[in-house]
């Protein structure tokens, strides 16, 4: 069934992927609104995040001042950025494991998503990316300001550094969608996906140095945090945008991001083809 | 005695059947339920692996030591899970209210408040339980702790005015609901940021922390203080060591606060229509 014109008809693989661009970004632009809509939730988000943000800043920094004014690389200035920023990120980056979609398989109403002529993997990505950019503004800039004015957070202002480490926040934040949407299209199969989801939240946070950066892990323990996409998403966005990591080094973090993305895009994109095929709706 | 006996068993035993029927439909679904003892387990787990990654690289935290944190956080979760096997569904109260279902509790002849408490029991903390007891158990073996009759009377008591602590907070959270509806994260703020607190050693907060944590919601009075008062340590500056005596005061103050705010919420409720 065609309920729109697909773009393929206008021909040509230009105007095939001006249409793809046009449909996500209306997807990403609605998805930034629904965000908006909900101004009391982001409230009570931001509140959380600054109460465990002064949490981890005070225990940090005590760990600091404990280890002589160095811990495992981060000075205290750096690690106070590390606090802020994982907190700033929080909002954005999806830690949680849970989705919309996962509900959608569960209830069947995903049935409708994949009548449409468009892609329900990148589909879902470019509304969920669309709503955490927007709780950038309410959570993401009232706590990198706070930590600026009340924690003495410093961040590397020159356009290079501050542009490399946007796409990094950037990349960060698709990747959790990606990954997350994995946890939601298993679904597919098992229906019920929330055990799986709270595994996702257990493991994810820890690994992606939600509450102790990950480079401060014991070798064994970190060279398995640095074979899962985790760090991509707090780690590594934290590390370039506050120039704790920098120049080919920071190129080389955010080449791995992309690397991640990549994955996580191509193992979606074959779980969505089989996935499809094995979806049963229950009821009629 | 024996008709006071047969009263209390006829006014439990409507929250009897209701909470033996959560029970039942909690477990009747055997792999989902065996997956949530296991995450259980493994939150738990997670928590202690930062306080030990953190204890890698130094020696002491705020005056303790690894020995003296492993109290501090066997205390502190076997007290936070236990208060929210049993009250910990409150907060699902905002639920309610977005879908109006809130006003059926009110035709019952029972009060909101011990209705809400008794409309489920979250099995599944049992396994987070498991872990604080153990983690308090290694901790009790591996510090130096002079035993008499009054520590383990000490012991017995913190328990239980911790876990009364954290369930006044559960309820004091779910009071201020009725305002806030949307927002309910900004008590989780307080609710869960203070189970994170609690195993924390207190005296590295600085003031606005020490004023939410320590005094508001008295959350350094549910292990931290209560260690440094068993242990002899130093403590905090901002508080003298015997304070950890003063566990029990910290729940009747947070249960004055979780009643005078659900009392509020209450009389601010005006029904979900229809």
């Amino acid at each position: 069934m065609r309920l729109s014109p697909g773009p393929q008809r206008r021909g040509g693989v230009a105007g095939a992927t001006r249409a793809w661009l046009r449909v996500h970004g209306r997807l990403l632009v609605s998805g930034f609104r629904r965000g908006a809509a909900y101004r009391g939730a982001a409230l009570g988000g931001l509140v959380a995040n600054v109460v465990f943000g002064f949490l981890k800043v005070s225990v940090l920094t005590a760990a600091v001042a404990a280890g002589g004014g160095e811990l495992g690389g981060y000075d205290e200035a750096a690690i106070i950025a590390y606090a802020w920023l994982s907190q700033a990120l929080l909002g954005s980056v999806n830690l949680f494991g849970r989705t919309d979609l996962a509900d959608r398989i569960k209830d069947g109403s995903v049935a409708v998503d994949l009548l449409r002529p468009l892609d329900v993997q990148t589909a879902t990505t470019a509304q969920e990316v669309g709503r955490a950019l927007f709780q950038l503004l309410p959570r993401g800039l009232p706590i990198i300001a706070l930590g600026v004015l009340a924690g003495g957070m410093r961040l590397p202002t020159d356009p290079p550094t501050l542009a490399l480490g946007l796409l990094s926040v950037l990349l960060a934040i698709v990747l959790s969608y990606l990954l997350v949407y994995l946890v939601a299209a298993s679904g597919f199969w098992t229906v019920e996906t929330r055990g799986l989801q709270v595994l996702y939240m257990i493991v994810s946070g820890f690994l992606a140095g939600l509450f102790v950066p990950v480079t401060l892990f014991p070798s064994w323990l970190y060279a398995l945090a640095l074979a899962t996409p985790f760090p991509s998403l707090l780690q590594v966005p934290i590390d370039v945008v506050s120039g704790r990591v920098d120049g080919a080094a920071a190129l080389g973090a955010v080449g791995v991001q992309v690397a991640w993305v990549a994955a996580a895009f191509a193992v979606g994109h074959l779980l969505t083809r089989a996935g499809r095929r094995r979806l049963e709706v229950q009821g009629g | 005695m024996a008709d006071l006996d047969h009263g209390l068993a006829a006014r439990w035993r409507p929250y009897r059947a209701v909470l033996s029927s959560r029970v039942r439909a909690q477990t009747s679904y055997r792999g989902s339920f065996a997956l949530d003892l296991a995450s259980s387990v493994l939150i738990g787990l997670v928590e202690l692996a930062e306080i030990w990654v953190l204890y890698r690289s130094v020696d002491a935290l705020g005056g303790l030591d690894l020995a003296a944190v492993l109290l501090v956080f066997g205390i502190a979760d076997t007290a936070f899970s236990t208060a929210d096997l049993f009250v910990g569904h409150v907060d699902t109260l905002p639920r309610y209210l977005r879908a109006g279902t809130l006003d059926v509790f009110y035709l019952r002849p029972q009060p909101l408040l011990a209705q809400l408490v008794t409309s489920e029991i979250s099995l599944r903390r049992v396994t987070r339980i498991g872990v604080g007891l153990t983690a308090l158990a290694v901790g009790l073996a591996v510090n130096d702790i002079a035993w008499s009759p009054l520590v383990v009377a000490f012991l017995v008591v913190v328990l239980l005015a911790s876990t009364l602590t954290f369930a006044g907070s559960f309820v004091a959270a779910a009071g201020v609901q009725f305002f806030l509806v949307d927002a309910s994260e900004m008590t989780n703020a307080v609710v869960y940021g203070g189970r994170y607190a609690a195993t924390q050693p207190a005296s590295v907060w600085g003031k606005p922390l020490v004023a939410l944590f320590g005094f508001a919601v008295p959350i350094a009075f549910t292990a931290y203080l209560p260690v440094v008062a068993l242990l002899g340590l130093p403590g905090a500056e901002w508080l003298p060591s015997w304070l950890g005596w003063l566990a029990p005061l910290a729940a009747v103050w947070t249960w004055a606060v979780a009643l005078l705010a659900w009392r509020t919420g209450v009389r601010h409720y005006q029904g979900g229509g229809g």
